[in-house]
C-alpha cells in the first residue's frame, strides 16, 4: 500500500513545474492534507498527547492528590480523605524526614563543589592534546558508564567494615578501631559521596570536554598574542564561552541531587546518616509497607523543591530565545 | 520563505510518507496491545487436574524441595500443581498488588499477624475443613499461628526454624564456659569472653532486621508473650516502662557486642563465629548455611536465650513458620482443599527436609530419625514450647516494622542514651500507622 501511495502522491502535490505564484501555494497546502492526511495527523499528534497526559499528568496529579488521603494499595474502597494530615506527620514526627532534605542539599552542593570543578581540570587537561589522552578519556568516564547500583556495590566492599579495602590498609578492622564507614551515620553519608564524586567527575569531563571542543582555536591565539598566560587565557577568554556547557553542567548536576537513590540504596539501604527523599518514597510506597498516601506526600516535596530548581532555570531560558 | 516547487513538494512528500509510516505504526502498535492481553488471558480456564501456586521460594534448595512434594502429590491425587515461581524479595513486595489481581489459587506465606492481615483483608480463604482433617497433626502453639483474628484457620503451616544463642561447643569447651540460662550469667559470661579475647556477641545490623532479633528476645523474656504480642499488634504503648526496660537490658548487652556492626552483614557476623573469634551470636538457625564445612558444622551449638524474667522463663520461642494460604477466590476448590490436606501431613514435611535440611517439620508427627543433632535440638526446642512468635517484621503491621522501628532500632544502636525521645518518637508514629485503616 505505501509503495503506491507515495510513488503516486507527489505528482499530484507537486504544483506545476515553472515558476509558481505564489497564492497558489496556501492552496496547495491546504490540498495537501487529504482526510487520510488528517487521520494520520490525528493519529500522530493523539498518540503522544494520550501517552503523554496518561503517564505524565494524569500520575503525578493522582500522586499529589494521593497525598492528601490514606491508602493501603488494597482496593479503592479504602482510600480515605485525610487532609494535611499526611504533611503534618511528615514535618513534625518523622524523624527521617528534614536529615533527607537535608542530606539531599548536601549532596548538590558537594558534587558542585568538590566533583565538578574537578571534572573541568580534567577535561582542560585531557583538550591539550597529551600522551595517551583516549586512555585517560576512558578510565575517567568509565565510572559513568557502569551502572550506579554496580557502583555501589564496589564501593561497598570497598568500604566494609571487615574485609573492605580500606580498612585492611590501615588496620581499622579489630576490634576497638574499627572504622565503619557505612554505618556509621557522621561518615556514611560523605563515604557514599566520594563515590558519587567518583562518577560525577567523569561525568563532568565529557562534558566540558565537549565544551572546550567548541572553542574557537583563534581565541586562544589571540590571548596568547596578547601575552596572556595559559591561566588568565582560561580564566577570562575560555571560561566566558563555556557558559552554555555551564548551564547543561548545573542542571545536571542538579537533577543528579535530587534523583539519588540506587547508590545509597545498594550501600546501605538509606539507613541512619544517608536518608535521602527519594530512598524514604520508595520504603513507603513500594514493598508490602504500603504507606501510599503518606509516600505520595513526601514525593509531593520532592515534586516541588525540583519545581522551585526548574521553573526559574525554565523562565531564564525562554527569556533569552525571545530576545535572541 | 523560498517558495520554489523543490523547496515545497520534496519535503511535503517525504512528510507526508513519514506521517503515514507512523500512523501505521501507531495502527499495528494498538492491534498489538489486546492481542498480547489476550495471550496472557488465555490458559486460566479451571481445570479440575490442575492447581495452580504462587510460589516465593526462588533459592535453589527449596525450589527443588517444594517440587519434590508436588510430584509426591500427584503420585497420589493425580492432581498437578503448577508452580509460578517468583523472586522471593519482589514476591513481599508485590503480594498487596499479587493478591488483587488474579492470584493463583494457593500461595506461600508466612503464619502469624501478616497472614491475619490478609485474612481480615478478605484477601484469603478459611479453610476450617482442611482443618478438620489435619489438626491432630499440629501442636496446639502451631494451630494458634494458623488462625485468623475471626478465629478461622488462614493457613498451613510447612516448615519452621528457631533463634537462639549460637556457639561453637569446641570454644566454650576449650574455656570451661557453661551455657548461661540467666541473664546475670550471661552478662557474666561475655565478661570472661572479653577478658579471654574474644568478641562476645556477633553482630551485623546492615540490613536492619538483625536488631529486631535481639529486640524481640529481650522482650518476651522480660516482658513475657501477651505483653509482646499487644506491642506488635500497636496496642501497648511503645512508652510503657516496661519497653523502657527492655532497652535498658539491651544497653547493658551492647558494650559486648561486635563493633562496627552498622555496616556488617549478618553473614560476615557468622563468619567471625565461624573462625572462633567471637563466642556466641544470636540468629536464626539459618546462620549455619555460613558453616560450609561439615566439622565446623558439626562443633555447632545453640542455647534458647537465657531467663530474665521467672514468670515467663523461657517459655516462647521465636520460630518463624513458612506455610500456605488460600487465595479469595481459588479456581479448582476442591482441589486446593485435597493440596492442602496432602501439605498438612508429616509425609509432605518429610519430603521437604530431605531436599532442604536447614529447618524442621512444623508438624509434630514428623519422622525425626533423618534429623542431625541440630535439627533434633530445634525440633525440640519448638515443640516443647509455649508461645511461638513469628519475629517482629511477621508479627506487626509491615509499614510499621519498615518505616518506623527499622530505623528506630538503628538509631538505640548509635545512641543508646537517647531512648526516651525515641520512643515517643515510635509511639507517636505508631498511633498514626496503626489508626490508618
Amino acid at each position: 500500500m505505501s509503495s503506491e501511495t507515495t510513488t503516486k502522491t507527489p505528482e499530484a502535490a507537486v504544483p506545476p513545474p515553472g515558476p509558481a505564484p505564489v497564492k497558489r501555494v496556501p492552496r496547495g497546502r491546504k490540498r495537501l492534507l487529504t482526510r487520510r492526511d488528517r487521520i494520520t495527523l490525528a493519529f500522530m499528534a493523539g498518540v503522544p498527547t494520550v501517552l503523554h497526559v496518561a503517564l505524565v499528568w494524569v500520575t503525578a496529579l493522582a500522586s499529589i492528590a494521593l497525598a492528601f488521603t490514606s491508602w493501603d494499595g488494597i482496593g479503592f474502597g479504602s482510600i480515605k480523605w485525610v487532609g494535611l494530615d499526611n504533611f503534618k506527620q511528615l514535618f513534625t514526627d518523622n524523624p527521617q524526614f528534614w536529615p533527607a532534605v537535608e542530606h539531599n542539599i548536601i549532596w548538590f552542593v558537594v558534587l558542585i563543589l568538590i566533583p565538578t570543578p574537578f571534572g573541568l581540570f580534567l577535561a582542560v587537561q585531557l583538550d591539550k592534546r597529551i600522551r595517551f589522552s583516549r586512555v585517560y578519556q576512558t578510565a575517567f568516564f568509565l565510572p559513568v558508564v557502569v551502572s550506579l547500583a554496580v557502583t555501589g556495590f564496589v564501593w561497598q566492599l570497598v568500604y566494609n567494615p571487615d574485609t573492605g579495602l580500606i580498612n585492611s590498609l590501615i588496620g581499622a578492622n579489630k576490634p576497638g578501631h574499627y572504622i565503619d564507614w557505612i554505618g556509621d551515620p557522621h561518615l556514611n553519608l560523605w563515604a557514599v559521596l566520594i563515590a558519587a564524586s567518583w562518577r560525577h567527575a567523569g561525568y563532568m569531563m565529557i562534558l566540558y570536554l565537549a565544551g572546550l571542543k567548541g572553542v574557537d582555536p583563534s581565541l586562544r591565539e589571540a590571548s596568547s598574542l596578547d601575552g596572556a598566560n595559559e591561566w588568565q587565557t582560561f580564566k577570562n577568554v575560555i571560561f566566558p564561552t563555556l557558559r552554555p556547557t555551564n548551564t547543561v553542567v548545573l542542571v545536571v548536576t542538579i537533577i543528579e541531587a535530587l534523583r539519588a537513590f540506587d547508590l545509597v540504596f545498594v550501600f546501605n539501604k538509606g539507613a541512619q546518616g544517608t536518608e535521602l527523599l527519594s530512598i524514604l518514597i520508595t520504603n513507603n510506597i513500594i514493598g508490602e509497607s504500603s504507606r501510599i498516601g503518606y509516600g505520595s506526600a513526601i514525593a509531593v516535596v520532592l515534586l516541588v523543591i525540583s519545581l522551585a530548581v526548574i521553573i526559574p532555570y525554565l523562565i531564564a531560558t525562554f527569556r533569552k530565545e525571545r530576545r535572541a | 520563505m523560498d517558495l520554489s516547487p523543490s523547496g515545497l513538494s520534496i519535503p511535503s512528500t517525504s512528510r507526508r510518507s513519514l506521517l503515514r509510516g507512523a500512523g501505521g505504526a501507531a495502527l499495528l502498535a494498538g492491534a498489538g496491545i489486546p492481542l498480547l492481553s489476550a495471550c496472557g488471558g488465555s490458559g486460566t480456564s479451571s481445570d479440575p487436574k490442575t492447581v495452580s501456586l504462587g510460589s516465593n521460594q526462588s533459592d535453589a534448595v527449596p525450589k527443588k524441595a517444594y517440587a519434590d512434594i508436588y510430584a509426591a502429590f500427584k503420585k497420589q491425587s493425580g492432581i498437578t500443581v503448577k508452580v509460578n515461581t517468583k523472586d522471593h524479595n519482589t514476591f513481599q513486595e508485590q503480594i498487596n498488588s499479587y493478591l488483587q489481581g488474579t492470584p493463583d489459587d494457593v500461595f506461600n506465606w508466612f503464619a502469624g499477624y501478616r497472614m491475619q492481615f490478609f485474612a481480615a483483608k478478605k484477601l484469603a480463604s478459611p479453610i476450617d475443613d482442611v482443618w478438620a482433617k489435619i489438626g491432630d497433626n499440629f501442636p496446639a502453639a502451631m494451630k494458634k499461628l494458623s488462625k485468623g483474628e475471626d478465629g478461622k484457620y488462614y493457613f498451613v503451616p510447612l516448615t519452621t526454624y528457631p533463634w537462639a544463642v549460637f556457639y561453637r561447643k569446641s570454644v566454650f569447651q576449650q574455656h570451661g564456659y557453661e551455657v548461661p540460662t540467666t541473664w546475670d550469667q550471661l552478662v557474666a559470661l561475655c565478661k570472661q569472653m572479653k577478658k579471654d579475647g574474644l568478641v562476645p556477641i556477633a553482630f551485623g545490623d546492615k540490613d536492619q532486621w538483625p536488631a529486631m532479633g535481639t529486640f524481640d528476645q529481650i522482650n518476651f523474656r522480660l516482658n513475657g508473650y501477651d505483653f509482646h504480642v499487644e506491642l506488635m499488634g500497636g496496642k501497648a504503648s511503645w512508652t510503657d516502662a516496661k519497653v523502657k526496660a527492655v532497652f535498658d537490658h539491651w544497653s547493658e548487652l551492647l558494650p559486648y557486642h561486635q563493633d562496627g556492626f552498622m555496616g556488617r552483614t549478618w553473614q560476615d557476623a557468622a563468619q567471625t563465629l565461624v573462625s572462633k573469634k567471637a563466642g556466641m551470636y544470636l540468629l536464626g538457625s539459618f546462620v549455619a548455611q555460613q558453616f560450609t564445612k561439615k566439622a565446623d558444622l558439626d562443633d555447632l551449638d545453640f542455647f534458647a536465650f537465657p531467663e530474665i524474667n521467672s514468670a515467663y522463663g523461657q517459655d516462647t520461642v521465636e520460630a518463624p513458620t513458612d506455610g500456605f494460604m488460600v487465595s479469595k477466590a481459588p479456581k479448582n476448590h476442591d482441589g486446593v482443599v485435597k493440596l492442602l490436606e496432602y501439605l498438612g501431613t508429616p509425609a509432605a514435611e518429610e519430603v521437604y527436609l530431605k531436599s532442604d535440611p536447614s529447618v524442621v517439620a512444623a508438624s509434630t508427627k514428623a519422622d525425626t530419625s533423618a534429623y542431625s543433632a541440630l535439627q533434633k535440638k530445634a525440633f525440640e526446642m519448638i515443640s516443647s514450647a509455649k508461645s511461638l512468635t513469628q519475629f517482629m517484621d511477621r508479627d506487626s503491621r509491615p509499614d510499621f516494622t519498615s518505616t518506623v522501628m527499622q530505623p528506630g532500632l538503628q538509631k538505640f544502636l548509635q545512641n543508646p542514651k537517647g531512648v526516651d525521645s525515641l520512643l515517643s518518637s515510635i509511639e507517636r508514629q505508631k498511633k498514626t500507622i496503626f489508626a490508618s485503616s
